[in-house]
């Protein structure tokens, strides 16, 4: 087995070297689809490449569809797919298996998560990212007395937001529950763990409903205009909101135009801990690609040291491998590095996995927890019976797609209970 | 109520008073369209700060920094010129079809005739992100995939509505008797149709056209998903605006509205070309 | 030769619509039908069974029922000003018709920096000091005001689409028609409603068919004023076929509009019967 992935390393290694001329490789990707983020993947990440390649990034639908018809027809142009973790769980079936890509370098928990469940290298991590607290400095003075920003817990972020609400006459809490907005990973890996130890089985246990009526008690110091929001930066900046929850690369921008006047630091804990969930980008090699090599060439080199600092700097997601960054990164970059490491470090961190073994149903499965914020928070609905009937809902799905549990839930046989 | 029965002196007083509320209707609406894209253009020229601060400014700065970056960004004058072609593509496609479509369903009554105008009506009714997927297989699979030619049929089969039965109602407006009289003088029907029918019509011909034009201009979702080398401006533009920063925003909305603006200038004369019929 | 022409003129277009319509759109019928590859109503029951379902539906339908008759008015009262001047004609034509241009994605980012709480709306309210602090308009508490505001942004955007249809017609209709009723005594609204109208029945089917199906389409306008706290038809298509990725349902979805729209589209047809020709 060893000799033969090593026959595939030379093998692929020495394509590198012979295809200079090979066809182009389109790059079929859901990140860096900010403008200036496509910008820089093109002309920093991808220039050294030895080949041609064509970066092309599409919204997740045009992304889905054009994938899916590839793959029904039999042939296409893409050679290489980015996307997250959850897009490629449908797609499974249609991707190359790419064990012969050399991971050595890579966290293992995301070298595992790439293989969806199956014995095959599905897709390989590209980049990873999480999320954290941002605030903005005039905020800081309303922070509750003996309260420490690297230590948080939720009830001192609702008191702090009481705080600010009270001293400005605003609610100036801003949270991403607009229409592009990740809301649902704030319910899946932070509030829901860090009150309850868990994401699934103990949806409707005693401490979720503590930890919905924490969030209300949050939500009241909440800009109301947060079902507006999905990208929190515009909002700090704008001076809409001047505390606020979002993935890093949401908040980037922020820190890059007014690096003096914003701070980030981890997510509150609760009595569980410091729930915190990873976001892992991969990428993939669909089975309808012309060229198999030149787009496994492409991967390697995606995931050397130098391209995933560059990668970095244009997009804001981390290197999945071990690197030394240099010290001129972003100021995006240098303060979301710092949250990260304080979460991660803290004595009560508690990581949640990103969902594994849900199939095409991962996203109905975020959509649980969409519907349970929108069902309670904005439509006002008894706490106690909604999740008593979305926890209904979760329970047919889980066992629809007959999903193990995953951290932070205790490993289960079959399908993860919900009690 | 009419006019005679209203003394000279009063009469004038009246007349004036009507001449200023109509000038004060016309203002009003020049107004409600004007300005919300007098904001666009604003936000488009001015600096970031201004864009995402308050209070806002109402008269752009001329902070040119959102609108270079797009005209720097790598194939936009390639994307352009493909949007173009597409559009004009479109445009010859709908109303080729669409006009004698639109022509037989004014001038004959036939076996048939309600049933093609609901199947129009329901190519226009039907969400095209979910026939997206059966047309790229069906693309991918003929060659046509990846082709000008390609989006400017999906393209059309999203203006052919607005072709037949814009040219429905103008032709059904256009006094059958017109036609009969040429025939009277010895013209062929096509004759006919040409040198009295068309005239006549020319003004919905270029409203179909607009449309058209317009329509594949600003389609966003078959264009990502059908064209990858030769992608269009709004493909290239639009669907990364709305997870760009506000200011990239607003200057790649407005680069997207100008070219059409252009078009629709270019083509006003024959849009309302109202010395038709009306001053015979 | 005479009894096939019609049918020859609508080849084109037929064949056009089978090839490009009718085959994808068989594709999603069945999916809408199946799951799992068995034939099923299970797509539809859970469609309806979902707790957005009736409120994204009836929030179509009033946005619909809301916004159509105001452009309806709207779009005559541009033709008729248009007409009515014997200056500036075009230039107003053209201005009226600017609209036309925007694609619903770059409306919904206009109104939304109207609207937003550092908007333009906050920003003129604070210039004239009616208010010392920007006001939050698009709240999910004051659903009112978001529904308000995406009908002002759905009438800004498609008024003119209807009125370029609308001034098209009226400029066939011959001026002796007015001429002659005015000889009779009849006012300027009398003409208005018993001349004007009634000739202008062809464009007016155009212009609210075109329109009712295009609301029933309302998506981008929507989500970028109300996000998902104003839950539309088409917003869930979307959402199940993509974030859901569950394409039996949306397919279901689909097919409640183009239900709701053929339907609609049938009683104008209904209530502005067309005669063949329009012998005048």
């Amino acid at each position: 087995m060893k000799s033969k992935l090593k026959l595939a390393l030379i093998a692929s290694a020495s394509i590198l070297v012979s295809t200079s001329v090979a066809a182009e490789v389109l790059f079929w990707s859901t990140q860096a689809r900010p403008i200036e983020e496509t910008q820089a993947v093109r002309e920093q990440v991808l220039s050294g490449f030895d080949g041609a390649v064509t970066f092309e990034p599409a919204e997740e639908g045009p992304w889905q569809t054009r994938v899916q018809a590839e793959l029904q027809a039999g042939s296409g142009t893409i050679g290489v797919l980015g996307a997250l973790h959850g897009d490629f769980t449908p797609l499974s079936d249609g991707l190359t298996d790419l064990s012969a890509v050399d991971v050595s370098a890579v966290a293992p928990g995301f070298v595992s998560l790439g293989r969806l469940e199956t014995d095959e290298q599905k897709y390989i991590p590209w980049m990873q990212a999480t999320y954290v607290m941002a605030a903005h400095r005039d905020a800081l003075e309303h922070l509750p007395e003996g309260a420490d920003l690297n230590a948080l817990t939720y009830d001192q972020l609702i008191e702090w937001a009481a705080n600010m609400h009270e001293a400005t006459g605003q609610p100036r809490f801003g949270f991403p529950a607009g229409p592009q907005g990740l809301k649902h990973r704030f319910f899946q890996g932070y509030l829901l763990p860090s009150y309850t130890g868990s994401m699934v089985t103990e949806f409707r246990s005693e401490a979720a409903e503590a930890a919905w009526e924490a969030f209300l008690r949050l939500w009241e110091h909440t800009n109301p205009a947060s079902t507006n929001f999905s990208f929190m930066q515009e909002q700090l900046i704008s001076g809409d909101a001047w505390v606020v929850f979002d993935h890093t690369a949401r908040l980037a921008d922020a820190f890059n135009q007014q690096p003096d006047d914003f701070v980030a630091f981890p997510p509150p804990a609760g009595p569980e801990g410091r729930g915190f969930m990873p976001v892992l980008a991969g990428l993939a090699v669909p089975k309808t690609a012309r060229d198999k090599d030149a787009s496994m060439a492409l991967v390697s080199y995606l995931l050397e040291p130098e391209t995933q600092i560059a990668t970095l700097r244009a997009t804001n997601f981390f290197p999945v491998i071990e690197v030394d960054l240099p010290d001129d990164m972003p100021a995006s970059v240098q303060a979301a590095g710092a949250a990260i490491a304080a979460t991660s470090g803290a004595d009560d961190a508690l990581p949640a996995l990103l969902p594994v073994g849900l199939g095409a149903l991962g996203g109905q499965f975020n959509q649980i927890y969409n519907d349970t914020f929108e069902r309670i928070v904005l439509a006002g609905q008894p706490v106690r019976a909604v999740l008593d009937d979305q926890a209904e809902t979760l329970r047919r799905l889980i066992e629809e797609a007959g999903a193990p549990c995953w951290a932070p839930d205790a490993p289960s046989e079959g399908a993860c209970p919900v009690n | 109520m009419s006019d005679v029965t209203i003394p000279g002196p009063r009469r004038e007083e009246v007349n004036r008073a009507g001449r200023f509320l109509f000038g004060a209707g016309i203002a009003l609406l020049v107004l409600w369209v004007l300005v919300p894209i007098w904001f666009l253009f604003v936000n488009a020229l001015s600096a970031p700060s201004e864009v995402t601060g308050f209070p806002k400014r109402f008269w752009p700065s001329f902070d040119l920094a959102s609108v270079r970056f797009f005209w720097n960004f790598q194939g936009v004058t390639n994307a352009l010129w493909n949007s173009i072609k597409v559009a004009v593509l479109t445009m010859i496609l709908s109303i080729g079809m669409g006009a004698p479509a639109g022509y037989a369903l004014s001038r004959f009554d036939f076996p048939g005739k309600e049933f093609f105008r609901v199947l129009v009506i329901m190519t226009r009714a039907f969400p095209l992100p979910l026939l997206a997927l059966p047309l790229a297989v069906m693309f991918i699979r003929t060659g046509l995939d990846d082709t000008v030619l390609g989006l400017a049929l999906v393209h059309a089969m999203l203006a052919l509505p607005f072709a037949v039965l814009i040219t429905f109602s103008l032709f059904s407006g256009i006094p059958v008797e017109l036609e009969e009289a040429a025939w009277t003088l010895g013209c062929t029907r096509l004759q006919a149709f040409v040198k009295v029918v068309l005239p006549l019509a020319l003004p919905g011909i270029a409203a179909s056209a607009v449309f058209a034009f317009v329509i594949s201009w600003n389609e966003v979702f078959a264009a990502a998903v059908l064209t990858i080398e030769n992608r269009t401006l709004t493909a290239f533009l639009l669907q990364s605006l709305n997870v760009s920063p506000l200011p990239l925003k607003f200057a790649g909305g407005a680069a997207l509205v100008l070219p059409a603006l252009i078009f629709i200038f270019a083509v006003r004369k024959y849009l309302f070309a109202m010395w038709g019929i009306a001053n015979r | 030769m005479n009894r096939a022409l019609p049918y020859l003129l609508l080849l084109p277009a037929s064949l056009f619509l089978l090839v490009f319509f009718f085959y994808p759109f068989g594709l999603v019928v069945v999916e809408s039908l199946t799951r799992g590859g068995e034939w099923t109503t299970e797509n539809f029951t859970r469609m309806t069974g979902h707790w957005k379902f009736s409120t994204a539906f009836w929030n179509t339908i009033w946005l619909t029922a809301i916004v159509v008759p105001v452009q309806l008015i709207m779009a005559l009262a541009m033709a008729s000003v248009v007409q009515k001047l014997k200056t500036g004609r075009a230039g107003l034509l053209y201005i009226f018709a600017i609209p036309l241009g925007i694609s619903d994605l770059a409306a919904g980012l206009v109104w939304l920096a109207i609207f937003e709480q550092s908007g333009f709306l906050n920003s003129i309210l604070h210039a004239f000091g009616v208010i010392d602090r920007p006001q939050l308009y698009l709240g999910y508490q004051s659903l009112w005001v978001i529904f308000l505001a995406v009908c002002l942004a759905e009438i800004w955007r498609a008024t003119a689409i209807m009125m370029v249809i609308i001034v098209a017609g009226m400029g066939l209709i011959p001026k002796e028609y007015n001429e002659a009723a005015e000889v009779f005594g009849a006012s300027a609204w009398q003409r208005f409603t018993r001349v004007t109208l009634p000739l202008l029945r062809p464009s007016l089917q155009t212009a609210l068919i075109l329109r009712i199906l295009m609301a029933f389409e309302v998506f981008a306008v929507v989500m970028a004023l109300g996000g998902t706290t104003l839950p539309v038809l088409m917003g869930e298509t979307f959402q199940w076929q993509f974030q859901l990725q569950d394409r039996g349902v949306a397919a279901a979805y689909a097919m409640v509009i183009l239900g709701l729209s053929v339907a609609f589209s049938l009683v104008v047809l209904r209530l502005l019967h067309v005669p063949k020709g329009a012998r005048i």
